[in-house]
């Protein structure tokens, strides 16, 4: 049936409180709506339930990737890699000893002054052999600028034993804890590195361990050792040279601005480009896109399976009460009215619903943010992923708006059901109806 | 006698059910789209998890640790050349050469240092017997360029590709080897590249570079002695009591499963085995919102028609089972629709699920570029069995409630 074939129905009356006032109509089409939502109280706890439950998951599921996520990051980030980084182009790619930034001093003092910067370190980098009296393994040698490095990674904070390097160092070195084992080194012992200069010389430098770090990554504890740039220099035949200038910002949030700062910075330097964390780990970025992508699909589902249940309650709170229907309108009621009416009821339930899974959502999440939960037993798992050993929800922004918009996207199109409905009514046939 | 008379009724009680449910088609198919749905995703979801799972065993044991390894005390913890042991002795060999073990290989495994003409790199690496590694470790066939090594005694080294890239060196080139021999000074020596390998994972192809396995030997100064012994089994299942053999007959060496070798593949399976179960659950109770809300409708609405039923002498045990039956009904119906939604979900899938664009972030997961989702029978059974028990379970409360209205009150309420 077509909405042409509903025989058109007078107007309703136009007096004073008529149907069609506004700020009174509202009011009693809430009144009404309210009134006939806990006609069927049970139906409603129960379609108000099914809400809250789908809005309390996406909640705390949200919540749980945003901390979970941004723990991955703040790891990855702050112990080694940096929030932003000047290289050579193509380094990332093929890090080779000769592409180095050139007068590197003078740029990092340039980045230094921007006022978006923080911090900034130069570092230079080779792979090189490392060994004690007994033993011999491959290792990163990261040459550092200890004063600058300590503000741009939190390696400095993670020592186990000893100290960090400082200032007036050059023949110590701190080294990963998991290399130090397999070493059988000790603070106070002597470690060679044995390597190939950038002229193609043998590089050699014999350094004291100071310090030994437990950074959390595997990684970084297997294969790292920090001597200071000058020693570096010194021993791969490298000048004024580094790899990398590595960048804190003064605030996370800006930093596509402040990367445009830096790029702006290197004009007149060719070939060198700043890198945020995502693009100089895309590892990580590309895991969270993955576990988010399963996450949606997840809620996705649940979301739809919520809609399919609430669109029952709604048709039948239309079908149910066909015949009372048919009366509101043989007394004059505008289809208008009466579809209001039943939006209105519908949207009552949902925002009800979603009050309610929001509200449990957010006590759970803020409870497990306080505690932390831990979601793995395995700690060697977590430290591959680079998450901590107990995950903290953390409810922001997004943990609290996409979660009630999904659900309420879907079911509020399921409300949009009875409104069809009530337009194709006709009276008389739905008086008849039992 | 019971009998006979208990299934006519059956019989009426499920004609009765099957009437009501197509009563009111439209709402009979919006909670079959939402149990299918849900099924569906469940399924779904578990074979994409089992797809996962797959993956991160057969890179366990296929990429070098196999099913079962042996090495001395104390190399797992420090993997050296000070870790080593003699080749497998009689009794050993036995068990080794014999019908359960389908491949296994001796290895040279140390860590060193390989250094190209400009740039050098950390690497396993690994001294081979070519021929024992056939169907044992992924190396028998990877190579893509160049040739494969072919002795125990070739002089040439396979690196992988990605590393070959990173080292900037190619096919015919030198490379140099360093590494701690086993009178702890530092052994080196140059190799010839002969061959490149490709491997599903970047870490794989960086990771390591295979030699022939005396070569590897004479360069470390370890004699005839061996760093592990990894061992393919003819199936799987069997490997507990592999494993305590091999005990038995070197009880002086550390034979470990590769359950035990790949901690991390270990705990990514209990991982996904649970998140498996929270989402069935997640699933489920969503789906049983729908259910109980639709058959209460179902029997409110015929509350005079059941408490005729019910004047004119029907048992109310009857009217339960008749609401029961409803659900059976739309339980059934949705299970098989659901279940042939993922079947032709998985059809189309039959490729496997393309990651490669996110290949880095895969690999942080133990996934290779592609995911083929993999379903189980017991997946089915427990998904579906999760879905009809639980979901009968929560027809009992509309039941109950159909059951238990007193006739006359139920004929002349509305």
């Amino acid at each position: 049936m077509t909405a042409g074939q509903v025989p058109p129905r007078p107007d309703g009356p136009t007096a004073a409180g008529s149907w069609s006032r506004g700020a009174l109509t509202l009011r009693l089409t809430l009144r009404l709506a309210w009134r006939n939502l806990w006609r069927n109280g049970r139906r409603t706890a129960i379609s108000l339930a099914a809400v809250a439950f789908a809005t309390l998951i996406l909640v705390f599921g949200v919540a749980m990737q945003e901390g979970g996520y941004g723990a991955m990051i703040a790891s990855a980030v702050g112990v080694f890699t940096g929030e932003l980084q000047v290289q050579v182009e193509g380094y990332r790619e093929r890090p080779r000893l000769e592409e180095t930034i050139g007068d590197a001093s003078a740029l990092e003092d340039r980045l230094a002054r921007l006022p978006g910067v923080e911090a900034v370190a130069a570092r230079a980098q080779a792979f090189a052999l490392v060994s004690s009296p007994e033993r011999s393994y491959g290792a990163q040698v990261e040459g550092v600028e200890p004063e600058h490095e300590r503000r741009v990674s939190s390696l400095a904070g993670t020592l186990r034993s000893g100290r960090y390097l400082g200032a007036e160092d050059s023949d110590e070195a701190v080294i990963g804890r998991t290399l130090a084992k397999n070493l059988h080194l000790a603070v106070g012992d002597e470690l060679t590195i044995l390597g190939q200069g950038k002229d193609g010389s043998l590089a050699v430098a014999a350094c004291t361990v100071v310090g030994v770090f437990s950074s959390g990554s595997p990684e970084l504890d297997r294969e790292m050792v920090e001597i200071p740039i000058g020693t570096f220099r010194r021993a791969f035949a490298l000048g004024d040279e580094a790899h990398a200038l590595v960048i804190r910002t003064r605030d996370l949030d800006a930093l596509s601005a402040v990367r445009r700062e830096v790029t702006a910075a290197l004009a007149g330097r060719d070939h060198l480009v700043a890198l945020d964390w995502s693009q100089i780990e895309p590892g990580l970025e590309q895991a969270i896109a993955l576990d988010a992508a399963v996450g949606w699909f997840l809620y996705g589902v649940l979301v739809l399976v919520v809609g399919f249940s609430i669109l029952n309650t709604f048709i039948m709170a239309v079908l149910e009460r066909t015949r009372e229907l048919g009366v509101l309108l043989a007394l004059g009621a505008r289809s208008g009215f009466v579809g209001r009416m039943l939006v209105a009821e519908s949207l009552l339930l949902l925002v009800l619903g979603l009050a309610v899974g929001v509200a449990l959502g957010v006590a759970v999440a803020a409870y497990f943010g306080a505690h932390g939960i831990a979601f793995s037993s395995s700690e060697e798992l977590l430290a591959h992923w680079n998450l901590p050993a107990r995950i903290h929800p953390r409810l922001d922004l997004r943990a609290l708006t996409v979660g009630p918009l999904a659900v309420l996207a879907a079911t509020a199109a399921a409300a949009v059901f009875p409104v069809l409905r009530v337009r194709r009514l006709r009276p008389v046939d739905a008086m008849r109806t039992i | 006698m019971r009998r006979t008379r208990a299934l006519p009724r059956l019989g009426l009680v499920f004609r009765l059910a099957r009437r009501n449910v197509v009563r009111n088609r439209r709402r009979t198919l919006v909670i079959l789209a939402a149990i299918s749905v849900g099924l569906w995703a469940m399924l779904f979801y578990a074979a994409f998890s089992r797809g996962w799972e797959n993956d991160v065993v057969d890179h366990a044991i296929g990429t070098l640790t196999g099913h079962l390894q042996l090495h001395a005390p104390g190399y797992l913890d420090d993997p050296s050349v000070d870790h080593s042991m003699a080749p497998p002795d009689a009794a050993l060999r036995r068990l080794l050469d014999g019908p359960r073990v389908a491949a296994w290989a001796g290895r040279v495994r140390v860590p060193a240092v390989v250094q190209s003409e400009r740039e050098t790199a950390g690497v396993t690496l690994v001294g081979i017997d070519p021929e024992a590694e056939r169907g044992l470790s992924f190396i028998d066939g990877a190579v893509g360029e160049g040739r494969a090594l072919t002795s125990v005694d070739e002089r040439g080294i396979v690196l992988g590709r990605a590393l070959a890239e990173r080292l900037d060196t190619g096919l015919g080139k030198r490379v140099v080897l360093m590494s701690q021999a086993a009178d702890h000074s530092v052994a080196d020596r140059g190799f010839t590249v002969i061959g490149l390998f490709a491997a599903d994972r970047e870490a794989t192809e960086m990771s390591f570079a295979f030699v022939g396995r005396r070569r590897a030997a004479e360069m470390l100064g370890l004699g005839g002695r061996l760093s592990e012994i990894a061992v393919r089994l003819g199936d799987r299942s069997r490997l507990a009591p592999m494993v305590a053999a091999l005990r038995r007959a070197a009880p002086e060496l550390d034979v470990e499963p590769w359950t035990a070798l790949e901690p991390l593949s270990q705990a990514i399976l209990s991982l996904a085995e649970s998140w498996i179960w929270i989402f069935y659950l997640v699933m489920y109770v969503a789906m049983a919102f729908g259910l109980v809300n639709t058959l209460l409708m179902a029997v409110l609405e015929r509350t005079r028609e059941l408490g005729l039923l019910q004047a004119l002498g029907m048992r109310p045990r009857l009217i339960l089972g008749q609401v029961i039956a409803e659900a059976a009904l739309v339980l059934a119906v949705g299970i098989a629709v659901g279940g042939a939604l993922t079947a032709a979900t998985l059809a189309l899938l039959s490729g496997g699920i393309d990651v490669s664009g996110l290949a880095q972030g895969a690999e942080l997961w133990g996934m290779s570029k592609v995911i083929r989702p993999a379903l189980t029978l017991a997946d089915v059974v427990s998904a579906v069995a999760l879905v009809t028990v639980l979901g009968l379970a929560a027809s009992l409360y509309p039941a109950f409630r159909a059951a238990r209205r007193v006739p006359v009150e139920a004929i002349t309420r509305g």
